[in-house]
């Protein structure tokens, strides 16, 4: 036992640590995570539970529509319209449809133009109810979902009444609506505002004031309005921010100049703001349609312009002139005039536009969708830098970024 | 309310012969310019005292394959929020020198817009901080929104546009 050397008792046993080293963890969120709501994929660098950096990956779901627009007759466009953002698809509809109106400078008729309204306030309700709930299923607060999603079931309900559609609408036609309201779509309309609101204030009751949903929405994902303009910045996310810019007070389309409501603005920007945007929003296009439907006039629900809307069926078998304009129409044989528009409208995430260049032939020569999503999308590494990583799905969720209307 | 025909004096007065080509379809100022003076045109208009046309709502091209030496045009829609008056730029470029500056040191929206663009059409933004493909596939080599990419199949014989339109 000799040769066992001890050491004495107070010698360290190592005195080396190794160096620490800084690494940023690199993160894939997406391209289908169930928190992203959609298909778009972002690599983050993350130091512990900071975002230092992000990178988009967008296009998952294109579709090419631009490309496909080219060579279809005008009325077909309004299928593609449809599938952009298809959260509120009649507003992605009629906006086609007006810029084919503004286009063939057709006058709608005041009946037309009020439906058209209270459809797509009807839209934008439906919009704005995904967004919130949604952004209360992120951050924790299931219950709330789904006591709303009953209502917007209701307002599917009512599209499948006025065009018989739920999802992809196809509404309306270039110059009206293709088919008056009908006694029961009426009747689902009013059903729907009686009971709409206590559902919404029930909503609001759990969510708004919620000590738990405010600490985790309140200065969350903030932008400051100067960026939010840089960004390109439209819609409630803009307002959230501090302009008031809305496109439907700007640039009055489909007889909203008729109409009182008011544009709710933000200051800060941040999550809260916004989902306290697209609150008021809904309450103010519940206005909008229960003035609507009061003051709904009298009259037809079409322009007379045969070149472009359906004639009846009944005069297809009948009149001859309604034969020639059915078979033209339907094979896509109207001449457009020579010309450019550009359009607007105030979609659910902000202005929607759409730029028009047609050279006189059946097809547009381009068409170029302004698809809010798309443009605003691209400030979210900047506003969730610094943040943890489900601060940066609440400020994603609360953007409301739409694939199909970001990739088109 | 802001007029078209204050706006393009304005802009002829300060720009000379250098902005041509005034318009107004459906009542919207459209204007064409050189890619040289794109720049100090759309910082001029965001500087300007009182018109302040300081959004930018859209950038895209569009491909004239017949307009000989001007095949390609990038459009630009600007906004006032403080006149309510909007305004339609045109920078109309030759596809053997298919370059343009990029609008990404005045707008952050220009970005996504550009890179669009470039994506569709093959517009070179000189300056473009990551100019690479946004909606389509990295590995595409051609530039799919140019008119010489039918979108039938070139080969059937059955559908005569002379027939059935575009």
């Amino acid at each position: 036992m000799a040769d066992i050397e001890l050491l004495p008792h107070n010698v360290p046993v190592q005195s080396e640590l190794p160096e620490l080293i800084e690494e940023l963890t690199t993160l894939n969120l997406g391209p289908t995570h169930p928190a992203t709501h959609g298909i778009f994929q972002n690599i983050l660098q993350m130091d512990g539970e900071k975002i230092v950096s992000g990178e988009q990956t967008i296009g998952y779901i294109h579709r090419a529509f631009e490309k496909i627009a080219e060579r279809r007759p005008f009325y077909q466009i309004t299928t593609l319209t449809d599938r952009m953002n298809y959260c509120s698809s009649p507003i992605n509809n009629f906006g086609w449809h007006m810029t084919m109106e503004k286009f063939l400078q057709i006058e709608v008729p005041k009946r037309a133009q009020y439906i058209r309204v209270i459809m797509m306030e009807l839209a934008r309700i439906s919009d704005h109810l995904i967004c919130n709930s949604i952004l209360g299923v992120d951050s924790g607060a299931f219950s709330g979902f789904l006591y709303v999603m009953q209502k917007r079931e209701d307002i599917y309900e009512i599209y499948e009444e006025v065009c018989g559609a739920r999802l992809t609408t196809n509404m309306g036609r270039i110059g009206g609506m293709e088919r008056d309201l009908s006694s029961t779509a009426l009747r689902k309309i009013r059903e729907f505002i009686k009971t709409f609101p206590p559902v919404l204030r029930e909503f609001e009751k759990l969510m708004s004031r919620n000590r738990i949903f405010m600490d985790r929405v309140i200065n969350v994902g903030p932008i400051s309005l100067e960026r939010a303009l840089s960004y390109g910045f439209t819609g409630p996310n803009l307002r959230a921010a501090g302009l008031d810019y809305d496109v439907r007070v700007m640039e009055p389309y489909s007889s909203y100049e008729d109409f009182d409501f008011s544009i709710p603005v933000g200051q800060s920007g941040d999550t809260f703001d916004r989902y306290n945007v697209r609150m008021e929003e809904m309450w103010q296009s519940l206005k909008i349609v229960e003035q609507a439907l009061e003051n709904l006039p009298e009259g037809p629900y079409y322009a007379d312009t045969p070149e472009y809307y359906l004639p009846p069926k009944k005069e297809v078998y009948s009149n001859m002139e309604a034969l020639i304009y059915h078979f033209k129409i339907v094979m896509g044989e109207i001449d457009a005039p020579i010309g450019e528009v550009y359009h607007a409208v105030e979609g659910g995430n902000g202005e929607l536009g759409f730029y028009l260049i047609s050279d006189g032939g059946r097809a547009p020569y381009r068409l170029h969708f302004r698809r809010p999503s798309f443009i605003y999308y691209q400030a979210f590494p900047e506003m969730c830098k610094g943040s943890t990583l489900s601060d940066a799905i609440l400020t994603m969720s609360s953007l409301n970024v739409i694939a199909g209307e970001l990739d088109a | 309310m802001l007029s078209n025909q204050e706006v393009a004096e304005e802009l002829l007065g300060k720009f000379g012969d250098q902005v041509y080509d005034f318009e107004e379809p459906y009542g919207l100022l459209t204007l064409s310019t050189t890619r040289e003076e794109i720049i100090p045109v759309l910082e001029f208009l965001k500087q300007h005292k009182t018109y302040q046309i300081n959004f930018l709502t859209d950038i895209t091209g569009v491909h004239y394959p017949d307009n000989t030496g001007k095949e390609f045009a990038v459009v630009y829609h600007l906004h006032s929020f403080i006149q309510n008056f909007r305004i339609r730029i045109k920078v109309f470029i030759a596809e053997a020198d298919i370059h343009i500056p990029t609008m990404t040191g005045l707008y952050a929206s220009a970005n996504w817009m550009e890179r669009e663009t470039y994506d569709f059409y093959g517009i070179l933004f000189d300056g473009h901080p990551n100019l690479v493909r946004i909606l389509n596939i990295e590995e595409m080599d051609y530039f799919p929104m140019r008119k010489e990419y039918a979108l039938e199949d070139a080969t059937r014989e059955d559908k005569i546009d002379a027939l059935f339109g575009r």
